[in-house]
């Protein structure tokens, strides 16, 4: 009887191999994630709301930015099922362009998040010492500026040198992960100041290894559930602050549709009061978005700690 | 006797900065290690048995610093290489052991992959060629179904298993000296056996040195070619392992002897050496070991004792061996 197990090990190297993969510290996390259905759910809602941005076009009958002022402000029915704007567009698939573009900003805006604040955590915490100060004090000073002052005087200037409206959106993009990445640097370089003191971290001293060893195939790897979860959550974060930016008509301006853009219907009475099919929809679609965003975020974080792990 | 040492500390200092003081960790070591011997240094918690064998490594830690003295390794004078010469040095020619296999291996890179990285880093191998390599090692250390282990992750594997692999990571570039510290203290009685065991095997068949640092008489007994005895950061006593064990001549060596368990006596205490080991703050300037020796004499606290060396070669660090001392 207690021949048989050993048999089935090495008999089966393959499927062998294929089930201890599944004991991956990455692979454990993804089970524990499946467990989640908040999280799971958050994430079938999160799909869809991309989906709806990014294929709705394709069955909406019609046209992109069609303007037609016949139709103008028509409430809605079941030929424009979120009615028609200022313009005469169709709501609905003014929503979905719209959404295009919100999604875009927060994920690009959180990829470069991502790559200044990793990279400044990582280093300034890898090398301490003066590059330490340095950055560390850079990313206080960078915390110190005002946000809404700068982004204000940022769309000002943009709007006095006639920016074309359809690239504003990159620099937007930029923008707001240029003066969102500290909060993730101080995460990653605590991280890997308690990381440095770390037996393991000693070996690999003892082992010669390069700092670019040391670095990417050591430190990185272990930062990552952090990078991860904040990385998610930032997402979140960079859609929020694109909605205000443009609701304020300092992010992206028209032709070029927004979440918050289309929002800022709301900011006239009349709009406010009588045309709620102009405001109720981007509002509802930002609020499902950032909600099952952090809704994933936490069951990120749940999965990916350490502590939870048997 | 006569073959050249590969590693040789000579009158090796060094301090540790804290805020209570300077604490002399290591003061005056000199000790010789030969190509393909085992020299086990011993000595209870804080004689700076580890910090110089970190002290060879450099792998201080920032508050610390050697102040006097050479470590030749190989002809080099260790304390004045460059940073990029000593990372050359560091896992290609002297390969380390932890005490900890526990927390030695990262746990989010598989054992394979931890394996291969000193032999990409310095023997240039490729990927598939150091995988391939890894897979061997792994079955040279004992560890069965090398192919399913080399991709799994630290915690699927029993202390035992991560010391054998902390020991394939040491060998990988065949380096000509493996420093262990304690490698067998945070395992079972069973385990450190067959760890000892192994060691053992590899070292004679890779002619590797072995500086083994280790408080476990049992172990020396059973590994050493040669023992360096540290108390109070001095090497009190050096000699062949037969020499020491049969003929302590420094009254501690005696006095860890005895307070070693023998197998089948039973007694009602076993010999503790009276007193306690002194603070390394501030160290009396005379032998360290005289307030707590049975045959302390009034030069014993005047002066640090010279070495004296019989005609075996075997060195003590004790007034009692100078001319006629011992009347």
């Amino acid at each position: 009887m207690t021949v048989q197990p050993e048999a089935l090990k090495s008999s089966g190297q393959n499927s062998k191999m294929r089930s201890k993969k599944v004991d991956s510290p990455w692979r454990s996390a993804f089970r524990r994630l499946l467990k989640n259905k908040f999280a799971i759910t958050a994430f079938i809602v999160l799909i869809f709301m991309f989906l709806f941005s990014f294929v709705g076009p394709y069955f909406s009958p019609y046209k992109d930015a069609k303007i037609s002022v016949r139709d103008q402000y028509k409430p809605p029915s079941a030929e424009h099922w979120l009615g028609t704007d200022q313009l005469g567009r169709d709501v609905v698939l003014r929503l979905m362009e719209a959404g295009q573009i919100s999604l875009l900003v927060g994920l690009a805006a959180t990829g470069i998040i991502v790559l200044i604040g990793v990279t400044v955590g990582l280093l300034a915490g890898f090398y301490g010492g003066w590059i330490d100060t340095i950055l560390m004090r850079f990313a206080d000073i960078m915390y110190a500026i005002p946000t809404l002052p700068l982004l204000i005087t940022f769309g000002a200037i943009l709007s006095d040198l006639k920016f074309p409206p359809d690239q504003r959106i990159y620099l937007i993009m930029f923008v707001i992960g240029v003066i969102s990445w500290m909060g993730l640097s101080r995460l990653v370089r605590s991280q890997i100041l308690s990381l440095k003191e770390q037996e393991f971290m000693l070996a690999t001293e003892a082992l010669g290894l390069s700092d670019r060893r040391k670095i990417f195939s050591h430190l990185l790897p272990n930062v990552v559930p952090i990078i991860i979860v904040s990385g998610t959550l930032g997402v979140a974060g960079a859609i929020l602050l694109e909605s205000s930016l443009s609701f304020l008509g300092l992010g992206v301006i028209p032709p070029t549709p927004s979440w918050g853009q289309m929002l800022s219907s709301a900011n006239n009475m009349i709009d406010f009061a009588k045309r709620p099919w102009l405001w109720i929809p981007p509002g509802v679609a930002i609020l499902i978005t950032v909600v099952s965003i952090n809704v994933i975020g936490d069951g990120l974080r749940d999965a990916l700690d350490p502590k939870m792990k048997r | 006797m006569s073959q050249k040492a590969l590693v040789e500390f000579k009158d090796l200092h060094t301090e540790f900065y804290t805020e209570a003081g300077v604490v002399k960790a290591v003061s005056g070591v000199s000790f010789q290690i030969r190509p393909g011997e085992t020299v086990c240094v011993v000595g209870e918690s804080g004689s700076g048995k580890s910090v110089t064998a970190l002290s060879l490594m450099r792998l201080l830690a920032n508050n610390a610093k050697i102040v006097k003295g050479e470590i030749i390794f190989d002809g080099r004078d260790v304390l004045k290489l460059k940073p990029h010469e000593m990372r050359r040095l560091r896992g290609n020619e002297i390969g380390m052991i932890f005490q900890e296999p526990m927390t030695s291996l990262n746990p989010v890179l598989t054992v394979g992959e931890q394996i291969m990285e000193p032999i990409i880093e310095h023997r240039m191998f490729s990927k598939r060629e150091a995988r391939k390599y890894a897979i061997e090692l792994i079955e040279m250390v004992g560890i069965p179904r090398a192919h399913e282990i080399v991709d799994a992750y630290p915690h699927e594997l029993s202390g035992g298993m991560r010391q054998r692999i902390m020991i394939a990571i040491a060998l990988s570039c065949e380096p000509k000296l493996i420093i262990a510290d304690e490698p067998t203290t945070a395992l079972d009685v069973t385990i450190q056996a067959q760890i000892l065991d192994l060691l053992r095997k590899l070292k004679s068949e890779k002619n590797v040195a072995l500086m083994l640092i280790t408080h476990d008489l049992g172990v020396v007994a059973e590994m050493a070619d040669y023992v360096v005895v540290m108390y109070g950061g001095r090497v009190v006593e050096e000699g062949k392992v037969m020499e020491v064990f049969k003929n302590p001549r420094h009254p501690y060596t005696e006095g860890l002897l005895k307070a070693k368990p023998i197998i089948g006596e039973r007694k009602e205490r076993l010999y503790t050496i009276p007193g306690q080991v002194p603070s390394p703050l501030n160290l009396p300037l005379y032998c360290h070991f005289a307030d707590r020796c049975p045959y302390v004499m009034p030069v014993c606290k005047e002066q640090y004792p010279d070495t004296f060396i019989d005609a075996d070669g075997h060195k003590v660090a004790c007034w009692l061996h100078a001319e006629g001392a011992r009347a």
